[in-house]
């Protein structure tokens, strides 16, 4: 099947050529082409279990942990393929971060979940070098009011709202380059998710996101470009606002009018 | 379909039946249990009102005049005191004469009264020459009767101790000369072939030893190989060979470990023979695919989301495994090894091919020392023919079981303690 709209972008951080996933049997995606634009925001949506979570695993080799996973077509970040058996996937997933569907803070204390990626990276040379990126990296994520005075406090005693956001802060600790983020809303009330949805606004410009959403509102809130995925096909990639407003295929149409999803 | 309306009455009509299912299934399950805590009372009453009594040993109070004749300064050491715990029995009893007579007489104290009185006075030089109170030890015979074990309605010549020893016996109680005291030997000394000089220490110590090999063996590899298997390990077909071998390791029959090795660290590597060097690698080969199941069981517990999470801020598959599962995964794996541990430490057939089985009355030193073990030592004692060990044997066995209520105490605790929910 052929994407309708333009998959190209002009300035292309990651590109996606003829990407196929396959589960054991089960071909999960199918044929996508997309390019992701530099510092531009890009919103994956679509019916549940269409593959957005599966493509966007595949943009981070995270697919890699999954038994009998199979991704074959070309990923390339900055021109460097990343699916090269040379290519160190412990340096791309510095690069890029990801927010998962469900939050996963570890069982440790808040400031060890934040502290823990740019430790191991040895991004902080002191230890008040380290509180600094702890403390920015929670206020980015809307979280740092909430848990200033107990940061020693076990990460997974917090709220599911809360610990995505931790999640977020700790995504964002490492300065990747690129966030995937998967649902990052969808435990969220309005007023954190305003808040997440700033952040993205703040974040485009040092950063690229890509970000999947069942949220039509958010997808036009917080995105220049949006993908429509439908078992496995990517249908339709285009600006949000022309998605939105002039849907070009059926399937594209029927999904963001309601009629089926 | 009913109406609307209906569905509490349909719901209703099965509602007693599940409850009813489920109050049935509680029942069956509350007696189950109290059928394995009634065993397990029976169990322990039976080993307790055998046992207690061990805890306790007959001694007899001496008047020994400490002869400088026989004992002084040049011969502190070699000095014959076990003839003068004889002269002092002599001196209480001074009609016995004859033979045969005086030789029942000295059998009522045990044979290492002497060294008693020779550790007393090689602590006190100044008690030579005079004239002491001293309690040592009665023989196991003296024991048994003060213990209520002997039928003294039975014909003289089926008893251990004739009508003469018995009057003895009974003089020296009226005395006040003979007392039940708590028996010290008993968790000090080695095995003897006197039951009133047998103590458990000796096999303690030899099963520490064991232990101790074992632990440090089985631990490290059995964690290590846990974490390859789970974490590293290609998923193949040699892998799933690897697993159903392991799996079936567990399930030998441990007789078959010691012949193993027998076979291997006896004659092959020439280790010493009896050692808790050579029963502490055969016990690490029994345990050791316990410990890796538990540990691959703990590993996969641990969610894969935290492992996810660790990749996706950039950690390699060791650092997250290092830093965030195997903590994770610790309590369980500890728990599984102080639970092979325990297994161990009731481990009998293994050591018995592996020569751990001899009588060794020192208490070994080292982990090439001649030893024994709990279990063994309970096996020897069991299969002693004198009347005194049979309490002895459950007085063992009461200690084993101390010990591994104490290490599965341990096992609970840790988990407890450090078991995460999430
Ligand atoms: N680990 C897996 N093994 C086998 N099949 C999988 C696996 N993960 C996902 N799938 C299948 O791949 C398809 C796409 O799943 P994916 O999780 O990418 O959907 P999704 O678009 O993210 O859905 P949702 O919006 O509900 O999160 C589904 O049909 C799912 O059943
Ligand atoms: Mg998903």
């Amino acid at each position: 099947m052929t994407t309708v709209g333009e998959i190209r972008a002009a300035n292309p951080r990651m590109t996606c050529r003829q990407v196929n996933v396959y589960y054991g049997d089960k071909h999960a995606i199918k044929n996508v082409s997309i390019d992701i634009g530099r510092n531009e925001v890009l919103a994956m949506i679509g019916p549940s279990g269409c593959g957005k979570s599966t493509f966007l695993r595949c943009l981070n080799r995270m697919n890699d942990t999954i038994e009998g996973c199979r991704v074959t077509g070309t990923i390339t970040l900055d021109g460097q393929d990343i699916y090269d058996p040379d290519l160190d996937v412990v340096l791309l997933r510095a690069q890029v971060g990801m927010v998962f569907q469900k939050p996963n803070p570890f069982p440790k204390s808040i400031y060890d979940n934040i502290a823990y990626g740019p430790k191991i990276h040895g991004l902080a040379r002191t230890r008040s070098e380290l509180d600094q990126i702890v403390e920015t990296s929670l206020q980015k994520a809307g979280l740092w009011d909430e848990v200033k005075d107990r940061l020693k406090h076990p990460g997974t005693g917090l709220s599911g709202g809360q610990q995505q956001r931790l999640c977020i802060a700790r995504a964002i600790a490492v300065s990747p380059e690129v966030i995937l983020m998967d649902e990052p809303c969808s435990a969220l009330d309005p007023i954190a998710t305003a808040r997440i949805e700033d952040l993205i606004h703040e974040l485009r410009e040092q950063y690229t996101i890509v970000i999947v959403t069942h949220s039509m509102q958010q997808a036009a809130r917080v995105s220049q470009r949006t993908a429509f995925f439908h078992m496995g096909d990517l249908i339709e990639v285009g600006p949000t606002d022309r998605i939105f407003t002039r849907p070009r295929h059926s399937l594209t149409e029927d999904y963001i009018t309601g009629r089926f999803g | 379909m009913e109406s609307h309306s209906g569905i509490a009455a349909v719901v209703k009509k099965t509602l007693n039946r599940r409850y009813r299912a489920e109050r049935r299934f509680r029942r069956i399950g509350l007696a189950a249990v109290a059928v394995g805590l009634l065993f397990l009372a029976v169990l322990f009453t039976a080993i307790v009102s055998k046992g207690y009594t061990a805890f306790q040993q007959t001694h007899v109070l001496l008047d020994v005049y400490v002869d400088p004749d026989v004992v002084h300064v040049g011969n502190l050491d070699s000095a014959d005191y076990q003839g003068l715990i004889k002269a002092s029995l002599r001196e209480l009893f001074p009609d016995v004469k004859g033979h045969r007579d005086k030789r029942n007489l000295y059998k009522l104290v045990s044979s290492g009264a002497g060294s008693i009185l020779r550790q007393k006075v090689l602590e006190d030089t100044s008690l030579i020459g005079r004239r002491i109170q001293i309690w040592v030890p009665a023989d196991d015979d003296v024991d048994m009767v003060i213990k209520g074990h002997v039928d003294r309605s039975l014909p003289e010549s089926q008893r251990r101790l004739n009508n003469k020893s018995l009057a003895w016996v009974d003089a020296l109680k009226e005395q006040g000369r003979l007392e039940k005291r708590w028996n010290l030997t008993f968790f000090t000394a080695g095995d003897s072939r006197e039951p009133e000089l047998a103590g458990i220490w000796g096999a303690t110590v030899g099963s520490f030893y064991t232990l101790l090999i074992t632990l440090s063996l089985s631990f490290p590899l059995g964690t290590a190989a846990a974490v390859y298997l789970e974490e590293f390990a290609p998923r193949n077909r040699w892998t799933d060979l690897l697993e159903v071998n392991i799996n079936n390791l567990a399930a030998v029959p441990s007789i078959v470990f010691g012949l193993l090795g027998l076979a291997v660290f006896l004659n092959f590597f020439g280790l010493p023979r009896s050692s808790p060097l050579v029963g502490g690698l055969v016990l690490t080969l029994m345990t050791l695919p316990t410990i890796i199941i538990a540990g691959r069981a703990a590993l996969q517990s641990v969610p894969p989301s935290i492992r996810d999470a660790a990749l996706a801020v950039g950690a390699s598959k060791m650092q997250a495994v290092f830093h965030h599962v195997l903590p994770l995964a610790l309590p369980g794996m500890l728990t599984g090894t102080i639970i092979g541990m325990a297994r161990a430490l009731g481990e009998t057939a293994p050591l018995l091919m592996v020569g751990m089985v001899a009588f060794i009355v020192d208490i070994p030193r080292g982990f090439t020392d001649a030893a024994t073990a709990l279990p063994v030592q309970i096996f020897l004692w069991a299969d002693s023919p004198e009347r005194a060990f049979v309490e002895k044997t459950s007085a063992a066995i009461m200690v084993l079981l101390g010990f591994l209520i104490l290490m599965n105490g341990a096992a609970v605790f840790l988990r407890n303690r450090y078991e995460r929910r999430w």
